[in-house]
């Protein structure tokens, strides 16, 4: 039977089969990551770029190679245009990609963006040749203003980073889906597979899970049921649900009820 | 005197990137690291011949677990 289901995901022009990314941040062992990855059934791991301890044993880069899937380095940590740049173009000369997250934060507690900063970084980023997915607030206007900017897709968060809040404004991300004309891929809040699913049914293009994943008491098991959150979320956007209604509407007919006898 | 991710370090008169990356025991040829010097990054191509001036800062960093 044929599906109306959405064409594949695609940035920048390269096609993925699948619509969730996964950091690779929080999984206390590496075989952990690998086991995620597989059953994650992700293409594109994020990683982020930090000062080299010679002394350590391993290598993650390996790990994510030897899964076949991509990497994706991030900005992470950074506080100014002027860091995170430098830290794109680290990233961009060690792993030989020109895609970044960029991820420019203003606020320790919060790990919040920083609107004018993250806009100023994305804009020299596209001019320098970067594919630039930023993370970013849920705000409509900046997300419109990332995406003029030039940035491959937009990524607004469901809640802060790591807190596990889900999607506290789905207003909002419904209105940056409306107006996007490059992928939107919601990023940080997911605390457990329903939220990711609310994102696709929300006309996400596709989510990205770290903690949510990476911090579940079972790491692999969660990482397969956010992945088939994603793919339901993504059905269920695409069948088209049914209007919310103040009052209940019979599903059985009412005529041809049976009279029964005192 | 350089320093390195933050380190003061000896590294004799006009060291290259690469004599800096061989003193900390680090393979200049392992992938996936890059190195920036005073904020610019330090193109592989020019580890070999660049020579760090003194009081140079040098950051070299590779992938790591990150979100």
């Amino acid at each position: 039977m044929k599906r109306a289901t959405s064409p594949a995901l695609q940035i920048a022009g390269r096609t993925f089969g699948s619509r969730l990314l996964l950091g690779s941040g929080g999984f206390t062992r590496m075989e952990a990551l690998a086991d995620a990855i597989g059953a994650s059934q992700t293409e594109l791991v994020t990683v982020a770029m930090r000062r080299i301890d010679p002394a350590a044993e391993g290598s993650l880069l390996d790990v994510i190679t030897a899964q076949g899937v991509a990497v994706l380095p991030n900005t992470a940590g950074c506080f100014t245009a002027r860091d995170a740049v430098l830290t794109a173009q680290l990233g961009r000369e060690a792993l030989g990609t020109e895609w970044v997250k960029l991820e420019v934060i203003g606020d320790e507690r919060t790990l919040l963006p920083d609107a004018p900063e993250l806009l100023a970084a994305a804009e020299q980023l596209v001019d320098d040749g970067f594919v630039v997915l930023p993370y970013t607030s849920d705000d409509p206007v900046l997300a419109r203003r990332l995406e003029d900017v030039g940035c491959a897709a937009v990524m607004p968060l469901g809640s802060p980073i790591g807190s596990g809040q889900g999607i506290a404004n789905p207003a909002n991300l419904t209105l940056i889906v409306e107006a996007a004309g490059v992928p939107v891929i919601l990023d940080a809040g997911v605390g457990t597979a329903s939220d990711a699913a609310l994102a696709m049914e929300l006309g996400c293009d596709a989510v990205l899970c770290a903690s949510a994943i990476s911090r579940a008491t079972d790491p692999v098991a969660m990482a397969h049921a956010i992945r088939h959150a994603v793919i339901a979320g993504a059905l269920a956007r695409d069948a088209g649900r049914i209007p919310r209604r103040t009052h209940a509407r019979a599903s059985s007919p009412l005529a041809g009820m049976p009279e029964f006898a005192e | 005197m350089i320093f390195v991710n933050g380190k003061p370090i000896d590294a004799g008169a006009e060291p290259t990137i690469r004599d800096v990356l061989l003193g900390l025991d680090i393979d200049p040829e392992t992938a996936g690291i890059a190195v920036a010097v005073d904020a610019e990054v330090a193109r592989r191509g020019s580890w070999q011949t660049r020579t760090l001036a003194d009081g140079a800062h040098v950051e070299i960093v590779r992938a790591v677990q990150g979100g």
